[in-house]
């Protein structure tokens, strides 16, 4: 009897040790999904003012190329539903609604999913190891991401992006723009670093974060429908400034005391030092 | 044999869950108690110098806004009426000048941190702009003393790869430059994550959270992000200034 008993207990013994090992790695890994509201004490998207490229690295034909905008482009039927890129979920003023799909069998999470905003595509993070497609593959606004778990940390990088928008204010990017997010949980806080790559439009990698709140109050997986309208003739050419044409390069300037520079992103802008430049006066 | 084989595979067991334990308790104080200091068993290296990336909130951050503009912090209506009144003149007269370098808004600061171990149990978090200097106190969670401009933090680390400071004892201060004020009785909550940078280097991003019910609607919730730098070359101390 006692032989039996023993004999029985060892693959249960086994069994729940390895269990314990395999917990252990899927414990170093943190709950994710859930509804996280957005607080909005960090003024990330810089839509107050035409010309706010603060903060944003451009290299001088991103600079070129975001004075060149007009927001009126976005009367045009063509633009009213183009949305912007998956660079906006890190800085657009609504809240996060994260699920996760997992394989029925294993257990396992096979990806996790952004719900969309009205202007902001859902964003599929796939966790399967699956591959980037080729470079030559359909880009698409959400662009195309895969996750890995650092420790806590939900590691996300994002490819495949159509070109578009850095910021509202006409900031561009590229379609050879990169984002590396990581989400980082501290109780009911998460907090998403984002990186941002574009070998054309910016100068150095482009770092900005936002905080996130647990909340009890389930958010909206889907933003409203974008039904287009026609909202007046904008003209033959697609509404635009022609260089040195912007009648607002310096309304930063006359309304918060901003430099042009800093205005129009120059990558200098973003460190300590430039500080001393204006208050040295040095600053343009 | 079959107890030692239980016995090693329980033992290997405890082992490969003590950690995880740790780290969703979410106070893993390892220096508290243990026979290990902070310094020996930080589960990453915060030290050396950070720049702060002014990537998010420039026109609050580089310069000083105008008064009134409290936009995107959740002020009381107390807290507007004391914004609206500001006066970096009376601020200098009665020596008030680090005001806006206090502990629930230096992090914030377009400025260089010098972070290093001051001793085994306590980590030093200097800036360059104001001359600021924060302890983090791995071995206490007792505030001491007089109220000071960076009041007293406690810290721990939560694994795997996190620093946690909780600071109270501030004197009150203020939020931004132009006086959106936070009391002090505000406590300061922040957490400290690292990260690589692409092509070379790391990033380090601090969470903060000030809870102050006098001059807060709700927690005032901003992460700020920093870059390594090789060295001090550029670290440049200046003086509180209240304007």
């Amino acid at each position: 009897m006692h032989r039996k008993m023993s004999h029985s207990r060892a693959p249960i013994i086994a069994a729940a040790f390895l269990c314990l090992l395999a917990c252990g790695t899927a414990a170093a890994q943190m709950e994710v999904t859930g509804s996280w509201a957005a607080r909005n004490h960090e003024f990330l998207t810089g839509d107050g003012l035409p010309v706010d490229f603060t903060g944003i690295p451009l290299n001088e034909e991103g600079r070129i190329r975001a004075l060149s905008y007009s927001e009126s482009q976005l009367a045009m039927v063509e633009r009213q539903c183009q949305g912007w890129p998956a660079f906006y979920l890190v800085q657009g003023p609504f809240g996060l609604k994260i699920w996760s799909d997992t394989d029925p069998i294993k257990g396992n999470v096979i990806s996790y999913t952004i719900g969309a905003w009205e202007d902001r595509a859902p964003l599929t993070i796939w966790m399967d190891g699956r591959l980037h497609p080729s470079k030559y593959a359909e880009h698409t606004r959400a662009g195309f991401t895969t996750g890995t778990w650092e420790g806590n940390t939900l590691v996300a990088y994002t490819t495949h992006m159509k070109a578009g928008f850095l910021r509202k204010t006409g900031a561009p990017s590229s379609d050879e723009a990169t984002m590396t997010t990581r989400y980082y949980r501290h109780g009911d806080i998460l907090t998403v670093l984002g990186i941002i790559e574009d070998p054309i439009y910016l100068a150095e990698p482009w770092v900005l974060s936002r905080s996130f709140q647990l909340s009890a109050a389930p958010l909206s997986p889907i933003g409203p429908p974008c039904v287009t309208a026609y909202e007046g003739s904008v003209g033959e050419t697609a509404p635009h400034y022609l260089p040195e044409k912007n009648p607002f390069v310096d309304e930063m300037t006359t309304k918060y005391g901003v430099p042009r520079d800093a205005a129009t992103g120059k990558p200098e802008t973003l460190y300590p030092e430039y500080r001393k430049k204006i208050s040295s006066g040095a600053a343009k | 044999m079959r107890v030692f084989v239980i016995a090693t595979l329980v033992t290997l067991a405890f082992h490969a869950t003590a950690p995880r334990a740790a780290g969703q308790g979410g106070a893993a104080s390892v220096a508290a108690g243990g026979a290990s200091t902070a310094k020996a068993s930080a589960p990453v290296d915060l030290t050396g110098y950070w720049v702060a990336l002014v990537t998010e909130d420039w026109r609050f951050r580089m310069i000083t806004p105008r008064k009134g503009d409290y936009r995107s912090v959740p002020v009381t209506e107390q807290a507007r009426k004391i914004a609206d009144a500001w006066d970096p003149a009376a601020d200098e007269a009665a020596g008030n000048q680090c005001k806006a370098y206090g502990g629930a808004a230096i992090m914030r600061a377009a400025a260089r941190f010098h972070i290093a171990w001051q001793d085994e149990n306590t980590l030093r978090v200097e800036s360059d702009y104001g001359m600021q200097t924060r302890l983090f106190h791995f071995d206490s969670a007792a505030p001491r003393g007089e109220r000071t401009w960076q009041g007293y933090s406690a810290a721990e680390w939560q694994r795997p790869a996190s620093l946690k400071a909780a600071t109270t004892n501030m004197r009150a201060g203020y939020l931004r430059k132009n006086g959106v004020p936070y009391s002090e009785n505000a406590a300061v909550t922040e957490y400290f994550d690292m990260a690589p940078l692409p092509g070379g280097g790391q990033v380090l991003l601090v969470t903060t959270i000030v809870d102050d019910q006098r001059f807060l609607q709700q927690p005032f919730i901003v992460s700020s992000q920093f870059k390594k730098e090789a060295d001090g070359s550029k670290w440049d101390p200046t003086p509180c200034t209240a304007r």
